[in-house]
C-alpha cells in the first residue's frame, strides 16, 4: 500500500527577541551575553512582593512588529499568567497574553523568486507580547548531578507569532520564515539573531490525507529544537514522512481515543525527530490575569502613527525596485533581501548613473560578493555610491571597459578617491579616435592573412587583433578595435 | 457546585504537591466550600455588565526604557537554598 494521496499542514510558532535595552517588567539590561546572574534583581528571579512595570518601548515595537503583519490592534489588552513549573522559570508563571493579546488576525504573502510555489497567503492568528524564561546551563564538574541556572535572560521582552496551519510543505515554512525574518529586520525590532536565541521556532505539523469518503488527519505533532530555517526545514520534511509512514503501519489518527498532541525534538546531528517527555498535562496552564499588571489600550492614533512610521517593506520595495528600475522580480528580490542599507546604496547608484539594471548587476557580481569574501557589510564598504555610478556611467560611455571597471573598483575599495583619480593612477586613460584608428592600420597591415578572411566575409577573424591591441595599449576598448578594424579592412 | 475527589488531585498534581488520603479528604471538603460559596455570584443578574479585566480601573502604566542598575550578584544568589559562586544550583530536570 503506497502513493495516497496526502496535503501537509504546518503553522509556525515563531518567538522573537524585542529590541529593548531594558527588560520587560524590570530596568535590569537584556543585554546577551554577560556573566551569569548579573542582570538580575527581585522583579526579574522572582523575589515574593516584588512589582513589575511593563516597558513602553517594549509595548511600540510589538505594536510596530504586530501591524507590521497586518494584524488587527484591539483597542484593550491585558496579561495573563501561565502556570507551569521549570527551574528557569522562578515565579512559577510565564507573564504572557491570553484571551486578550494585543494583536491578532493578521497575514504575512509568501512567494518563491524560482518559482516552486504560487503566492500564497499566510494567516497570522496573533502576536502576543510576553516574557522570556531563564536559561539552564549544562553542568560540566563531574559528579555533581545538579543544574544550574542563570536569570540573565529572565524578562527579556519576547513577541510570540502565531501563524495559521496555512503552510503546505517544509519548503513553504523555510520562504515563511524567511519572509518573516527580513520583515522584523526592515521594522528594526529584533536583530533576529538564531545563534544567540533571539529568533526561536516551533513548528506544528499534521497530515490530510484524502480517502474516498472521508478525510484522515494524523496526530498534530509539535517540533521543537530547531536551530536554523535549514534545521526547521529538513526537521518538517523528515517528520512528514515520519507521519505517512507511521499512519500506513498503524491507522492512527486525530481523533482517536487516546491521542494526544506529542511534542518531539530535532536532532540535527542525526537528522531525525525524537519524543519528548510529555510534560503531563501539560495543557493545563491554569491561565488568569495577571493582578500585578495594569491593561493597556491602544487608540486609533497611536496606531495611524505607528503604521505612518514603518517605512517601505520588503513587499512593496521588491515591487517599486521593479517598477522604477525596469529589474526583474528576481533581481528587485535578490536586492530587498539583503536588507534596507543595501536597498538605499543600490537606489544611489541607479539614481546617479540613471541604470537600474547595471547597477544591480555590478551589486550583485561584485560588490556582494566582495561583502561575502571580506564578511563586512554595506555601511562598511569602503566605495560610496556616487563613485559606483561614475564607474558605471564611465563603463557606459565607453571610458572604460567591463574588465578595467573591475579593476578601477578593486583600487577603489583598497585607496579610495573618484573614479577619475584611479583611473589616473592605474594609467587609464581616454584613448584618441585617431589614434586608436592609426592602432589598428598598423595591426592590419602586418596581418594580411587576417585582412583577406575578413574580406571573405569571416568577421570573427578580426577578434584575433583584440589581443594584439590591448598588448600595445591596454586601455583601448575591444568594441572599438573590433569595429574599426572591420571598417578598415573593408576599405582597403 | 462542589469539589471531586479527582479535581483535587488533579489540582495537586499541578501545584507539585503531594497530598495524603486524609489531606486529600480534607481539602475536597474545604474546597468545595470555598467554590459553593463563590458559586453564589452566579445567582445575580449580570446582563448589560461589561466583563471585567483587571480589579483595578486604571490603564496604561509604562516605563520608559532606560536601563537601571541590577542587583549585586552575591545579593540576589544569597537568597537561593542552593548556589556555587555564579548561578543558582537546582535539582536535575528530567529529560534533559
Ligand atoms: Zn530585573
Amino acid at each position: 500500500m503506497s502513493g495516497t494521496a496526502y496535503t501537509t499542514v504546518i503553522g509556525l510558532e515563531v518567538h522573537v527577541q524585542l529590541d529593548t535595552r531594558s527588560k520587560l517588567f524590570c530596568r535590569c539590561s537584556s543585554q546577551f551575553g554577560a556573566p551569569p546572574n548579573t542582570q538580575t534583581c527581585p522583579v526579574c528571579s522572582g523575589q515574593p512582593g516584588a512589582l513589575p512595570v511593563m516597558n513602553l518601548r517594549a509595548y511600540e515595537l510589538a505594536m510596530r512588529a504586530a501591524i507590521g503583519l497586518n494584524c488587527e490592534i484591539p483597542q484593550f489588552t491585558k496579561w495573563d499568567r501561565k502556570n507551569y513549573f521549570y527551574p528557569d522559570l522562578p515565579k512559577g508563571f510565564q507573564t504572557s497574553q491570553f484571551d486578550l493579546p494585543m494583536s491578532q488576525d493578521g497575514y504575512l504573502d509568501i512567494s518563491d523568486p524560482e518559482g516552486a510555489f504560487e503566492e500564497r497567503r499566510i494567516g497570522i492568528i496573533r502576536a502576543h507580547l510576553e516574557e522570556d524564561a531563564g536559561k539552564s546551563l549544562h553542568d560540566e564538574e563531574a559528579g555533581k548531578a545538579d543544574s544550574r541556572i542563570d536569570l540573565n535572560r529572565c524578562g527579556t521582552p519576547l513577541l510570540e507569532i502565531v501563524s495559521q496551519p496555512d503552510m503546505r510543505s517544509a519548503a513553504e515554512a523555510r520562504v515563511y520564515l524567511t519572509e518573516l525574518k527580513l520583515l522584523l529586520t526592515y521594522l528594526e525590532v529584533s536583530d533576529c539573531n538564531m545563534q544567540e536565541g533571539s529568533l526561536r521556532v516551533d513548528a506544528n505539523v499534521n497530515l490530510h490525507i484524502d480517502r474516498e469518503e472521508d478525510l484522515i488527519a494524523t496526530p498534530i505533532v509539535e517540533v521543537k529544537n530547531m536551530n536554523s530555517f535549514r534545521a526547521v526545514q529538513r526537521a518538517l520534511e523528515y517528520e512528514v514522512e515520519r507521519q505517512y509512514e507511521l499512519w500506513q503501519q498503524t491507522g492512527r489518527k486525530l481523533g482517536d481515543v487516546g491521542v494526544t498532541k506529542e511534542t518531539r525534538g530535532w536532532d540535527d546531528e542525526a537528522q531525525l525527530t525524537r519524543a519528548q517527555r510529555g510534560k503531563e498535562e501539560s495543557s493545563d496552564y491554569r491561565y488568569f490575569p495577571e493582578p500585578d499588571l495594569l491593561p493597556v489600550t491602544a487608540t486609533g492614533e497611536m496606531v495611524q502613527s505607528v503604521r505612518a512610521g514603518l517605512g517601505e517593506l520588503p513587499a512593496a520595495l521588491r515591487t517599486r525596485l521593479a517598477r522604477e528600475y525596469q529589474l526583474s522580480p528576481y533581481d528587485a528580490d535578490v536586492l530587498v533581501n539583503q536588507g534596507r542599507s543595501l536597498v538605499d546604496y543600490f537606489v544611489a547608484v541607479a539614481d546617479r548613473c540613471g541604470d537600474g539594471k547595471s547597477a544591480s548587476n555590478w551589486l550583485q557580481q561584485d560588490v556582494l560578493r566582495h561583502l561575502k569574501e571580506t564578511g563586512t557589510t554595506i555601511e562598511a564598504f569602503a566605495v560610496p555610491g556616487e563613485q559606483l555610478a561614475d564607474l558605471i556611467s564611465a563603463v557606459h560611455s565607453g571610458a572604460l571597459t567591463t574588465s578595467r571597471g573591475r579593476e578601477v573598483l578593486t583600487h577603489l575599495i583598497s585607496n579610495g578617491g573618484t573614479v577619475a583619480q584611479a583611473m589616473q593612477q592605474l594609467g587609464i586613460e581616454e584613448v584618441d579616435q585617431s589614434e586608436l584608428e592609426e592602432l589598428c592600420r598598423e595591426l592590419l597591415i602586418a596581418n594580411p592573412k587576417i585582412v583577406a578572411d575578413i574580406q571573405s566575409g569571416k568577421t570573427k577573424a578580426a577578434g584575433a587583433l583584440v589581443g594584439q591591441a590591448k598588448g600595445k595599449n591596454p586601455n583601448v576598448n575591444p568594441h572599438d578595435v573590433q569595429r574599426i578594424c572591420l571598417k578598415l579592412a573593408a576599405e582597403m | 457546585m462542589g469539589l471531586s475527589r479527582e479535581d483535587v488531585i488533579k489540582v495537586a498534581q499541578l501545584a507539585r504537591l503531594e497530598l495524603s488520603e486524609a489531606e486529600i479528604a480534607a481539602l475536597t471538603s474545604q474546597l468545595g466550600d470555598v467554590l459553593t460559596y463563590i458559586e453564589q455570584l452566579s445567582k445575580l443578574d449580570t446582563e448589560g455588565v461589561e466583563p471585567m479585566a483587571h480589579a483595578v480601573e486604571m490603564v496604561n502604566v509604562l516605563a520608559e526604557d532606560v536601563i537601571e542598575e541590577s542587583f549585586d550578584r552575591e545579593q540576589i544568589l544569597s537568597n537561593a537554598p542552593s548556589r556555587d559562586d555564579t548561578c543558582y544550583r537546582v535539582p536535575p530536570v528530567l529529560g534533559e
